[in-house]
Parts: structure tokens; sequence; C-alpha cells
């Protein structure tokens, strides 16, 4: 039998965390593996913190963990995220999903995150430590913190691509999904793909490409050449990861020229 | 087994119920409240055909953790009718044969009527939008769709 207990704060449910006690927040991924009795899940402890507001401060915006894609979409706050926001799921699920649950969530979900890992967010957990969102993905699974918020600089203006490449639309988990942060004011490339390994991926040669290139058919050429280097597909029912290496660069050429190919 | 008291509202009624620690809402509206609407599909979020209204909002209520309603207010199918005088979109839905099994049909209303609330003439493109999270194995979708906008109060033919 799984018991359930509920905290006050995340800070108190954090202190209960063990190696079969999972937390729940939105509930769309855990509920599913409480209802198909998937082994390993014995205690669930949740927190009525409502760590759901949306902030600016100084140049960032904080995102409590709690927030979710429907709360992204109707924040001023967040208009650069919204986009992102309307990828995941239906209605319901953007309804229940949480910011906080998407940066745990397996290949081939995980789409805000890979938003939020172009646009080198930063992960701030109940016990006050902070993390880069590159870190934090790196070691996701073997941690056992609860996240309060994260924090991330919006981008310049018409600087941030992404686009989500499914099977059915407008719902439908990913092949892929591609978020970019192009070079400009200062601000580095960056190049993240979903659903192209364990967890979003950056494409660090194709960044590196991108930072000394102009955005046309010619000059993207050598940024698409590299664009899987390093990164680590699945079989899934979905694609094959040939078919995910396949057709990865040739949606990071059509996102880089605003759709023209 | 341990089970735990809640409260919450349900078509407008006051309900105190001991529910199941791990169990979902859904199971805990059909069997133990008896409210037989939310139908049970896949128990994994994919099919919508146990979405319910949580404080206005759609929810499916397979994956939601049943102690979490505590006090919110939940609609579901059997409050729409008023007595024997049923809900538009009801109508609309046995007017334009959009229901063949009916399975999907309660899933169906309860997205149609969250999109209704919010956005009383929505655009074609709107309403698959928000059914897009609802999966019917019989119509083809189109009649439903064309149910929803006859709905409300506009043409099968409205743009996208
Ligand atoms: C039908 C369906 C469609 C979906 N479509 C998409 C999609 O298109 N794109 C997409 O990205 N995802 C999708 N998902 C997956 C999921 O809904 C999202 O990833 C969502 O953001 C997960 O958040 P949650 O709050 O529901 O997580 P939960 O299910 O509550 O938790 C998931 C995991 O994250 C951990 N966790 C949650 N919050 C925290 C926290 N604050 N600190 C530490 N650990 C935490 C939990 O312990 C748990 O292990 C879909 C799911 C379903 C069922
Ligand atoms: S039964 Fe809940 S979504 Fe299928
Ligand atoms: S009417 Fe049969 S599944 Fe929709």
């Amino acid at each position: 039998m799984i018991t359930v207990e509920t905290f006050n704060t995340h800070r108190e449910a954090s202190s209960a965390l063990n190696d079969r006690t999972r937390f729940l927040a939105g509930g769309t991924l855990l509920m599913r593996d409480v209802n198909y009795a998937v082994p390993g899940i014995e205690h669930i402890v949740r927190s009525l913190e409502p760590l759901r507001t949306i902030r600016s401060e100084g140049d960032s915006v904080f995102i409590g963990a709690a927030a979710t894609m429907l709360d992204v979409i109707n924040a001023r706050e967040t208009a650069f995220l919204a986009p992102v926001s309307r990828a995941v799921g239906g209605p319901a699920i953007r309804n229940m999903a949480t910011v906080g649950g998407n940066l745990f969530a397996p290949s081939p979900f995980g789409d805000f995150t890979t938003a939020l890992l172009a646009l080198d967010a930063t992960i701030h957990f109940a016990d006050g430590r902070q993390e880069e969102i590159e870190t934090f993905l790196a070691q996701r699974d073997s941690g056992r913190r609860i996240v309060t918020a994260i924090s991330v600089a919006p981008p310049l203006s018409g600087s941030f691509l992404f686009s989500k490449i499914s099977r059915t639309k407008p719902k439908g988990p990913a092949i892929l999904s591609i978020a970019v942060r192009l070079p400009s004011g200062g601000q580095e490339a960056r190049i993240a793909f979903g659903a192209m390994g364990p967890t979003p991926l950056r494409a660090k040669a194709a960044e590196a490409a991108l930072s000394r290139t102009r955005i046309d058919e010619q000059g993207i050429a050598p940024v698409i050449a590299v664009a899987t280097e390093g990164l680590a597909p699945a079989d899934d029912a979905l694609a094959s990861q040939w078919y995910r290496r396949q057709v990865a660069p040739v949606h990071l050429k059509r996102l880089l020229l605003g759709g023209q190919r | 087994m341990a089970r735990k008291p809640i409260s919450f509202t349900l078509n407008g009624n006051e309900v105190s119920i001991f529910v199941g620690e791990s169990a979902n809402l859904m199971e805990e509206l059909r069997r133990n409240v008896g409210d037989l609407t939310p139908k049970h599909g896949c128990g994994q979020g994919t099919c919508g055909a146990c979405t319910v209204m949580v404080d206005g909002e759609p929810q499916l209520s397979c994956i939601t953790l049943a102690q979490s309603v505590e006090g919110r207010s939940i609609e579901t199918v059997t409050g729409l009718s008023q007595g024997p005088v049923l809900h538009a979109l009801q109508q609309a839905f046995i007017d334009g044969f959009a229901a063949q099994c009916g399975f999907c049909t309660p899933g169906m209303l309860m997205a149609a009527k969250a999109l209704l609330d919010r956005n009383p003439r929505p655009s074609r493109d709107e309403v698959i939008e928000a059914i897009s999270g609802n999966i019917c194995r019989c119509t083809g979708y189109e009649p439903i769709v064309d149910a929803i906008l006859i709905a409300s109060g506009q043409s099968r033919e409205v743009r996208r």
C-alpha cells in the first residue's frame, strides 16, 4: 500500500524524501505510476505551500515550481515561454502539469525544460541552494532534492526560437523539440534538444558554429552539419533513434530560417 | 487500508467522504460517490474520458490524487442538465450525432464546457484545441466539433 504524507512547506516535505519516496506535484506522471502500481513507490510526500507565483526580480523572472503550464501562459512576465507551455499536452494536462515536475519528466517529455536549458535557467532548491540547469540535468536522477523555483533571464526580443515536432497535432508527445537562443547583445548562442537524450541536451558543437555565423541558408550550413553531435536519442514507440538523428538537423534548419525551408 | 476524510463540492452539493490514501479522484467519484459519468479509459491521462472540472478548469480525474481536492469545487456531467432540461452542449451532441458508443462523451462535454465558460464564441480551431486531450474512436471528431460550435450559438461553418 502506498502512503501519502502532506506537509505545509516544500522544505518540510524535502526532509521526508528517501529512495522509496516520491514528491507529488501536478501528478500527471507520478499518478500514472501509482495507478499502474509501478514498483519502487512506497511513500508519496506533498506540500500545501502555494509556490505558483510568477514575478520579475531584477533582470530575471522567478517561476514557482508549482506554477502550471496554464499559469505560465496567463502571466505577462512569462510571455516569452507561453508558446512552449502551449506545446505541452492538451488543456487539462496544461492545467495540472507543473514547471517543477517538467524538470524531472523523462524523454520524450520535458519540452518546457528544453526551453529552460536554452535560456540558461537557474534551479532553486528547498534547502536554499541553487544550481545551473545544465548541472542539475546531468545529475537529476541521483538527487533527492525538492525544487522550489526556477529563475530565468528573458531573452532579447526575437532571439528565442522554439519548435516541437510531434506526430499528432495539436497535442502529442515530442519526436523532438528544439529551443534556440540566438547570439545577440552579449547573449551566447544556445541550442537545446528535447527527446534527443535521457534529459534535454545542449548541442554544443552546433552552438559554437552558430556563434560565428550569420543566419541565412549558407551561413547556417556548418551549424546544421554538426547539429546532432553529442546527442543520444533513444528508440521509443514514436520514433527510432536513427529517425530522430535524420530529422533533427532538418527541423533545426527550418527553425533557424523561420520556417522557410 | 487507511482512509482519509475529505470534503468538497460536487456539482454544487457538499460531499464528505473517506478516500483511499493514494486513490485517484475518478475511482472515488465512481465507486464511492456513485457518480459514474467520469469514465475509466486509460488511467494514465492520455484519453480524456475522465475529464472533470476542478475550480472551473478541466482536470483529468484519473491522475488527480483524490485527497488533493479537499475544499475544491468539482463539476461533472451529472451537474450539466437542469432536471429533464439538457444543457445546450448535451442537446447539440444528440442532435448532431456527436456521440456514438458514448464512452468519450462525458469527457468531451466537460472539456467543451470548460472552453465555453471561458470563451463563449470560440473559433473552430479553438474548439479543436480544447478537445485535443480527448480521444474519440467512433465519430472522427467532426460531429463533436460541429456540436460544440452549435451549442455556442454559432453555425458549424464557423471559420478556423
Ligand atoms: C497525456 C499526457 C501528455 C503529456 N504531454 C507532455 C508534453 O507534451 N510535453 C511535456 O513536456 N510533458 C508532457 N507530459 C508529461 C508531464 O505532464 C509534464 O512533464 C509535467 O510538467 C510533469 O509535471 P507534474 O507536476 O505533473 O509532475 P508529477 O507527476 O507530480 O511529478 C513527476 C516527477 O517529478 C518530481 N517532482 C515534481 N515536482 C518536483 C519538485 N518541485 N521538486 C522535486 N521533484 C519534483 C516528482 O517527484 C516525480 O518524480 C504529458 C503527460 C501526459 C499524461
Ligand atoms: S481515464 Fe483519465 S485520461 Fe484516460
Ligand atoms: S463516441 Fe465512441 S469513443 Fe467517442
